[in-house]
């Protein structure tokens, strides 16, 4: 009967957000349709709302659709959004009332409002240690037929409302076959996901978008479907299946909002095969303009800063290498265990024929004093000015403003999120720790680890750099500092 | 270790193979050898035969033994032999007056420091006995030591020639007296690890997170006493590449402390929830500033951007009386298999490889230091090494 009484209020609220028309409706229509889901969940198997940020908090809407959304609901939304004002004045202050749910699983944000309070609710992957969500989480992954992945080892207690996975036990394991829910290209670019095949920010992005492509070149609408909804719900799963593949990053989770955004904007009178071109060329420009020529354009602005005889020092997520002869300058690669991602990156450069020396990170106050610039790459951008990139960097910048040496990160705009970090606990990614294992002249010291009660081992995979240790930020809009984060993000989204 | 019986018949061959053996260009003939064609009555030459094969044992140890995988023996261990060795010098080797003494000392230590420089805890033993010698020397002669050490302005003037001549005196109870005073700094030495672990309880108190890296006896010791009473929190860094921490962090697990291993890239993340860094070193400096394990500075640099404070635990033979300022004797290097192993091919050869073993801390990152004497700040190193060592003894 819940079901059906959703099943209901969803299709109510599409005809009316379709009258819309507007962008920014359908996009909040869609995000409200999805905490319909989990607002009614909660609801059934326990009254009382799970206490955590949990409080049922509005999203924040740009002003013009929020007031027009407003008249157009049913009575059982009507009777959902008081409940939702009961739990959200009773938790922080009171806000406007929108009935507008918090984000699901993943990144999805909606764009910050200038004037309202913004409270989001927290995505699940930093809510381990909260059995409610946990269960929650169960309860939608059931339905959308995926397995959960289960946590591996003994997790650090600073980190225990992180998840923690091995490597040894991917997710498609527990995935019959053939998967009838989940789309091949997505099983495979999970599997590379988990096995660390495809990793880094940009390289996991296209690979998504390419399988999304992939995704949509094999998809017909069913009958009695709009493509727009059918569409989008078709990706909810498979976005669910790749977080517990591996957490979302920031980039994916941008791109995956404008894709969804695209889809929903397809009008409901265009013909499938026109909308799927659309779509396709809509993934091909979003490719081409933010990673690829984004790309080029860093590269252009990087070199202008470079000069001759210059000894650049870069770990190894940096992710352009499209270095132009022009400048004579030498290149120091620092490395980190467990990845070792350097010997890669050490490799491409000997090949254009630069002259590198290669260092590991805990030589790296050797060799500063020699060094002239430090070049980072960042995974994402936050909104407070904090660079969230690979474990190390921050250590590396730390170091360089020891001995005062310039240093410049390098990002594209679509790394850009709006979160907000301070340090590197809160939200992190907790890797397989079995990397650590190392075999030493035959001995391996902690091979046992799991037997050992008090030792843990903690292999984190992000951290945050705080902006006073960078000194410029290279993106395709420019060269900029590090607090205008938020300037940019407001441009964008004042563009979308 | 090479041991052969004093067969007088074996003695001549065994010592032509011996010397040609180990007489490397670089290492000066010992005295002890020369001194053997003086000699007249047999049990002499095969005490100091016995004396120099021990001697060119422990030089060979020092060679093979610094190949930075760690040392083979702690610096305590290395403390303890190198002070036995020069007990055994001061008993057996022929002098007649504490000038000899020294000098047969002071060349035995050149070659000891020659053979492995980064093992700095032999000449630090080495100049303790020499100040050894001379206060035993004050003492016989009845001075009294305050007015010898003094060197003021007005002695420097009017004494011409320096307290070289005056170890010339011979007395008979010299040898006696010096030996002794060797036996207590050897059963000071013995008691270094103890009475830096007395001191634990006094700086962790519960629910701690303390941070270290790599592996030091000492640091260990500290912690498994403290952890005798009070529960707090150790992460470990494993200081890549040889991941000494790994060792430490399984020791420390199995006295039931809780311990977290963590990559040295992750050093700074996890500051901000650290509450003290606890480090030992492999030396200390004369200005305060540690040799430490690589990967130590950028430690220093992160505990001080979190204001959380740094406290080095080392025992106070590791004091040396050399300051940083040779960029080129400084470092020690090994080989960079260790970093870019020989499978990762053919770019080996385009690509420059380092791998420093040691990293200067400079003395402003450095809260405390805890030592056997107690607790000190890093600026009052300088009269503890005055105390401990002459400073004409700085250049052996």
């Amino acid at each position: 009967k819940e079901e059906k009484q959703r099943l209901r209020k969803e299709k109510k609220q599409q005809k009316k957000n379709k009258e819309k028309n507007d962008e920014k409706t359908s996009h909040e229509g869609e995000k409200k349709k999805n905490k319909k889901k989990k607002e009614e969940q909660p609801a059934v198997p326990a009254p009382a709302p799970p206490p955590p940020a949990a409080a049922a908090v509005p999203v924040p809407a740009s002003e013009a659709p929020a007031p027009a959304d407003k008249p157009a609901k049913s009575k059982a939304d009507l009777k959902a959004e008081r409940r939702a004002r009961q739990e959200a004045e009773r938790a922080s202050k009171g806000k406007k009332g929108d009935v507008g749910q918090p984000a699901p699983t993943g990144k999805l944000k909606a764009p910050p409002s200038e004037l309202q309070p913004v409270v989001k609710r927290l995505p699940e992957h930093v809510q381990v240690d909260n059995p409610e969500v946990v269960k929650k989480l169960a309860k939608k992954l059931e339905r959308q037929q995926i397995p959960l992945r289960s946590d591996y080892g003994y997790k650090v207690s600073l980190f225990s409302h992180l998840h923690q996975y091995s490597r040894k036990a991917p997710l498609t394991q527990q995935l019959g076959i053939p998967s009838t829910v989940i789309h091949p290209a997505i099983v495979r670019l999970g599997l590379q996901y988990s096995q660390g095949i495809v990793a880094g920010s940009n390289a996991r992005s296209v690979a998504l978008l390419h399988a999304f492509q992939q995704v949509i070149r094999d998809y017909t609408t069913p009958p009695n479907e709009e493509l727009s909804r059918d569409l989008v719900n078709k990706l909810k799963p498979y976005i669910s299946f790749l977080n517990q593949c591996r957490p979302l990053s920031a980039s994916m989770g941008n791109a995956i909002k404008y894709i969804k955004k695209e889809i929903s904007n397809i009008p409901s009178q265009c013909k499938e095969e026109e909308a799927k071109i659309k779509l396709l060329n809509c993934i091909e420009r979003y490719i081409n303009e933010k990673i690829v020529l984004a790309a080029k354009a860093i590269a252009k602005y990087s070199i202008e800063k470079i000069s001759d005889g210059d000894v650049i020092l870069f770990p190894p997520n940096c992710s352009f290498n499209a270095f132009e002869k022009k400048r004579k300058f030498r290149v120091i690669v620092v490395d980190s265990r467990p990845r070792l991602e350097g010997r890669e990156a050490l490799r491409r450069l000997v090949q254009k024929g630069i002259s590198c020396t290669y260092v590991l990170i805990s030589a790296v106050s050797y060799i500063l004093p020699e060094v002239s610039k430090v070049f980072l790459g960042a995974h994402a951008l936050l909104a407070n000015g904090y660079v969230m990139s690979r474990v190390g960097t921050s250590q590396i910048a730390l170091v360089a403003k020891a001995f005062n040496v310039p240093v410049l990160v390098c990002c594209e705009t679509y790394k850009f999120c709006e979160r907000v970090q301070t340090d590197s606990f809160v939200s992190n990614e907790l890797d397989d720790p079995d990397d650590l294992i190392v075999t030493r002249k035959g001995k391996t010291q902690l091979e046992h680890w799991q037997k050992v009660p008090s030792l843990g081992l903690l292999n984190l995979v992000y951290d945050v750099t705080p902006p006073d240790f960078v000194d410029l930020v290279i993106t395709d809009l420019g060269m900029i500092p590090c607090t205008s984060v938020p300037v940019v993000l407001r441009v964008k989204n004042v563009d979308q | 270790m090479r041991r052969r019986h004093n067969h007088p018949d074996v003695v001549p061959n065994h010592f032509h193979r011996q010397h040609t053996h180990t007489q490397t260009p670089s290492c000066p003939v010992s005295p002890l050898i020369s001194s053997r064609f003086y000699t007249t009555t047999m049990p002499a030459p095969d005490k100091e035969i016995d004396l120099t094969e021990r001697i060119e044992a422990f030089l060979s140890d020092l060679k093979r033994g610094g190949s930075g995988t760690g040392p083979l023996r702690g610096s305590a261990e290395m403390a303890r032999e190198t002070t036995a060795l020069l007990r055994r010098i001061a008993a057996q080797a022929r002098w007649s007056n504490a000038g000899d003494l020294m000098e047969i000392i002071r060349t035995e230590g050149r070659r000891m420091t020659a053979a492995q420089p980064s093992e700095t805890t032999v000449g630090n033993m080495i100049r303790r006995v020499l100040k050894i010698i001379r206060e035993e020397y004050a003492r016989s002669r009845g001075s009294s030591e305050e007015t010898d050490q003094q060197e003021s302005l007005h002695k420097l003037l009017t004494s011409g020639g320096l307290s070289e001549e005056n170890f010339r005196q011979h007395f008979a109870a010299l040898k006696a007296n010096v030996i002794e005073a060797i036996n207590e700094l050897l059963t000071e030495l013995e008691g270094t690890t103890d009475n830096i672990k007395m001191q634990a309880l006094e700086h962790i108190h519960s629910n701690e997170v303390i941070m270290t890296i790599g592996r030091s006896r000492t640091v260990e010791a500290f912690l498994k006493d403290a952890a005798r009473k009070r529960k707090f929190h150790v992460i470990v860094a494993e200081c890549a590449p040889f991941c000494q921490g790994h060792k430490m962090a399984t020791s420390l697990s199995e006295a039931g402390i809780e311990t977290t291993v963590i990559t040295d890239a992750a050093i700074f993340a996890v500051m901000s929830r650290v509450n003290k860094v606890i480090i030992g070193t492999q030396t200390v400096l004369a200005n305060g500033g540690l040799r430490a394990v690589n990967g130590t500075h950028t430690l220093a640099l992160a505990a001080k951007h979190h204001s959380t404070p740094l406290i080095v635990c080392a025992p106070m033979f590791k004091l040396s009386p050399q300051f940083p300022n040779e960029e080129d004797t400084f470092h020690k290097f090994v080989s960079p298999h260790e970093v870019l192993p020989f499978t990762e091919g053919e770019i080996l050869s385009k690509v420059n490889v380092h791998c420093p073993v040691f990293d200067y801390v400079p003395p402003e990152l450095i809260t405390l230091f805890i030592s056997n004497i107690g607790g000190h700040a890093p600026s009052y190193i300088y009269r503890l090494m005055s105390e401990l060592y002459h400073p004409e003894d700085h250049e052996l």
